[in-house]
């Protein structure tokens, strides 16, 4: 018995499948085309940009990955060539991609760069938007980074827990917690071990001590608190699910100061910056006049609550307030 | 999507990762990013990884084997039910291990019991469809004389079919145990730290505690198989060996 | 200094952009309590991509493995000391936890899809390889012998005779590999490569998306499973197939 014709022929269309799938992947990647047109309101398309390449980052929760997308999106609406590398991790995984340049960019929260970068104390971080910009302008400057003004919102870690446990507990600051704690298990994301506005700073600054810290995806901080298995959760002050059900959520006051609120800024490499132009940071700045709270959070509610993707939720933001067509 | 071409790293930095890695293993260190905090590695951290890893696949294993052994050993006595038995072998193998995770863990809820049950449900297929061939093989012959001795039924699974089909369940439960230690990796996910905390928490344990952890978790999985081979050839009763070894 | 844009009332441009908050939580998703089927449907167009990756992974994978497997099995066709040792390497590569590999090929390729496939075709290999050594193996000797009578050189025999009776159980190797392979190819997200998984991952807790993603993962399996089992029946129909 030899190769039947048949079995050739099935070899052949393996082979070409295979063939087809290879030459596929090494196709073109599936980036967004919305470049290029002219468009209308206040984002115009600069011929000049053409050309510089800028690739975007973000950090891997939702409100990031909006914030890199409507930062993106904006930057290729005046002309730049954007690529995303949206997702990257927590803030040290961040920051390392930036300093070695496997991305131009990324935002990020002043307390957070204070805190975790520049080894301020929670305390230290001031509370003026402003006045925590120009701190970490300089301290960036030293990395060979420059940051861009901050947006009109702000966001902070904060320790949150279903409402009638909070009532059981009669808590309402997380001082209260004293005494308690130790029967408490609290979950956060896997890098609160070792921030000063998570973890670290409970146990330091307030002499907290908890039953169990479980570390579990960020994505996952209602979840524990809806199935029973947290106690306490680390939420964020900009989560739309706080909004949607005030009833069911509370977050405690941090009556001492140690989980700093912080409010978003571009940061950059010097070389992008300069190879970009003026158009850069003129851009940047426009397009994040109208994040405000309200806003942020409505964008986090849509993607967290209604399930919409960040990209089609960053574009509605774009069109909404006349940035794009 | 583009497969990129990959980088060449020098081999001095790989030896470098690696010696780091080991590093981890037996010294505690500092965090790697952040300002502080608990530090990281060192025999007890790893210790306590590996305990619970051993821990929720042994728990997982046991209740697979309770619940595949005796309906495949009832199913492959009686003869009925090999569609079934082989398809559910095959369905095994198509499902998705995170899937099933994060089902465990947004549908149920995260925590040991919930990990235990999602993890037995990849060790259960293997384990029945192996019990059932086992049995289902074994020579008509012996059963026959066996019941011609006296026997009962169920002395019959128990004397006969079993110890002849135990080379061919061992198999199943190598495979099984095998996807079970392999999954629980990913059990942090669902609030269950095994050694896979150290492999999906980068930023907190750094290069080298991801390298480690990758270390020790192979390690184990190579000791587990090791050893159930061991069970395997202990179980094969004599005769069979030499059946085995002609072929 | 003040924040005047905090200041501007939104009315301007975003007017009816924010929704009353107690509005928004009444959909289907937002309760995320069960499976929402209706949205599904509406929105299975952004489960394309991460399902073409997820092929492409399964698909690239497979067939690496089976190009090395069948090298390899006919290295070791005429030095059969070599068997042992190549079914103890894939053997023991098997065993390694997907993640595990991942991290331990980091070092040296870097995160991406890359990466990715290098781990799952080294997972295909135990059961490829073992099964076209078995299938060989199999061959009957009076087949070989014909063979030999007509003059066949080992080489012709090796093409001529024994890989086509083979065939059948390479096939149910393949077939046993391309179903692992769909279903381990789900943790290629932490290899940093995309696929059905990077879906359920950056969206963990959303039930209506694990169900989707684990689904289609499940039928992708089911498709290439019947494939297999119409390939089999095609080329060697007189055989029945023999369930693996």
């Amino acid at each position: 018995m030899s190769i039947t014709p048949r079995m050739r022929a099935l070899l052949a269309l393996i082979a070409a499948l295979a063939l087809a799938f290879t030459v596929a992947a090494c196709g073109d990647d599936d980036d967004d085309d919305d470049g290029g047109e002219a468009t209308a309101g206040l984002i115009e398309e600069n011929p000049d940009n053409n050309g510089i390449q800028i690739t975007v980052g973000s950090k891997n929760f939702t409100e990031q990955i909006v914030l890199g997308e409507i930062y993106a999106q904006a930057l290729e609406a005046a002309g730049y060539d954007v690529s995303k590398d949206l997702n990257l991790g927590d803030e040290t995984v961040a920051l390392e991609a930036l300093e070695s340049g496997e991305v131009d960019a990324y935002p990020e929260y002043t307390s957070t760069a204070l805190t975790s970068f520049f080894e301020f104390a929670p305390e230290d971080v001031p509370s003026d938007p402003q006045q925590a910009f120009e701190e970490s302008q300089d301290d960036f400057e030293q990395l060979g980074l420059v940051a861009y003004p901050p947006t009109p919102f702000s966001s902070a870690n904060a320790v949150g827990l279903l409402t009638e446990t909070a009532e059981e507990l009669g808590a309402t600051t997380i001082s209260d917690l004293e005494g308690q704690s130790e029967d408490l298990t609290l979950y956060g994301s896997p890098e609160c071990r070792q921030r000063i506005d998570c973890l670290v700073g409970l146990e330091e600054n307030y002499g907290l001590r908890f039953k169990d810290f479980v570390p579990v995806d960020i994505g996952l901080r209602y979840e524990v608190l809806d199935k029973g298995d947290a106690d306490l959760s680390i939420l964020f002050t900009t989560d739309a699910m706080l909004f949607t059900d005030p009833d069911t959520y509370t977050i405690l006051e941090d009556d001492q100061g140690v989980l700093p609120a912080g409010n978003v800024l571009f940061v950059a490499r010097q070389e992008t910056a300069d190879e970009a132009g003026e158009d850069f940071g003129a851009t940047i700045e426009s397009v994040q006049e109208n994040l405000s709270l309200e806003v942020m959070q409505e964008l986090n509610a849509r993607v967290d609550v209604d399930r919409e993707k960040e990209e089609d939720v960053a574009r509605d933001y774009l069109e909404e307030f006349g940035y794009v067509e | 999507m583009s497969v990129a071409a990959p980088t060449v790293v020098p081999l001095a930095d790989v030896f470098d990762s690696f010696s780091g890695a080991i590093e981890f293993i037996f010294n505690e260190r500092e965090t790697a990013g952040g300002v502080g905090g608990e530090p990281v590695g060192g025999l007890e951290q790893i210790g306590d990884l590996l305990w619970t890893h051993v821990e929720v696949s042994a728990l997982a294993l046991g209740l697979a084997l309770v619940i595949a052994l005796p309906v495949g050993l009832y199913f492959g006595h009686r003869g009925t039910g090999e569609l079934l038995a082989v398809a559910i072998g095959n369905a095994g193998r198509a499902i998705p291990e995170l899937a099933l995770i994060a089902f465990m863990a947004a549908f149920i809820g995260v925590g040991l019991l919930n990990v235990t049950i999602a993890l037995a449900v990849l060790g259960i297929p293997p384990i029945l469809t192996n019990t059932f061939v086992g049995v289902r093989q074994v020579d008509r012959g012996a059963v026959e004389a066996a019941r011609g001795m006296g026997m009962s039924e169920a002395e019959v699974i128990r004397k006969v079919e079993l110890p002849l089909a135990a080379p061919t369940i061992m198999t199943g439960v190598r495979t099984g145990a095998i996807n079970i230690v392999a999954t629980a990796a990913i059990a942090p996910l669902a609030g269950v730290l095994t050694l896979g905390d150290l492999i999906l928490s980068r930023n907190v344990v750094g290069d080298d505690g991801v390298i480690a952890g990758a270390i020790v978790v192979a390690l184990l999985a190579l000791a587990v198989e090791l050893a159930l081979a061991g069970v395997q050839r202990l179980v094969t009763p004599r005769g069979l060996k030499v059946q085995r070894a002609g072929a | 200094m003040l924040d005047l844009a905090a200041l501007l009332p939104i009315a301007q441009n975003g007017d009816g952009f924010v929704r009353d908050p107690a509005e928004s939580g009444t959909s289907c998703v937002a309760e995320n309590d069960t499976v929402c089927v209706g949205w599904a449907v509406d929105n299975i167009d952004r489960y394309v991509t991460p399902t073409l990756e997820h092929l492409e992974l399964v698909v690239l994978s497979v067939g690496f493995g089976f190009a090395l497997a069948f090298a390899m099995a006919l290295i070791s066709h005429r030095r059969r000391w070599l068997v042992p040792t190549f079914t103890g390497v894939t053997g023991v590569i098997y065993t390694l936890p997907s993640i595990a590999l991942f991290a331990l090929l980091l070092p040296i390729t870097g995160r991406g899809t890359t990466t990715a496939v290098i781990a799952l075709t080294l997972y295909t290999l135990q059961i490829i390889y073992r099964n076209i050594v078995t299938g060989l193996a199999n061959v009957p000797e009076a087949s070989k012998d014909t063979g030999r009578g007509m003059g066949m050189t080992d080489r012709q025999l090796l093409w001529k005779v024994e890989l086509p009776l083979a065939v059948p159980e390479i096939i149910a190797g393949l077939r046993i590999a391309t179903v692992s392979t769909v279903a381990i190819a789900t943790l290629a997200v932490f290899a940093g490569a995309g696929g059905l998984g990077a879906e359920i991952y950056n969206d963990i807790d959303f039930k209506t998306g694990i169900v989707v993603s684990g689904t289609i993962a499940i039928a992708m399996a089911i498709a290439f499973d019947a494939l297999y089992v119409l390939a089999q029946r095609w080329i060697s129909p007189w055989r029945k197939v023999r369930p693996v």
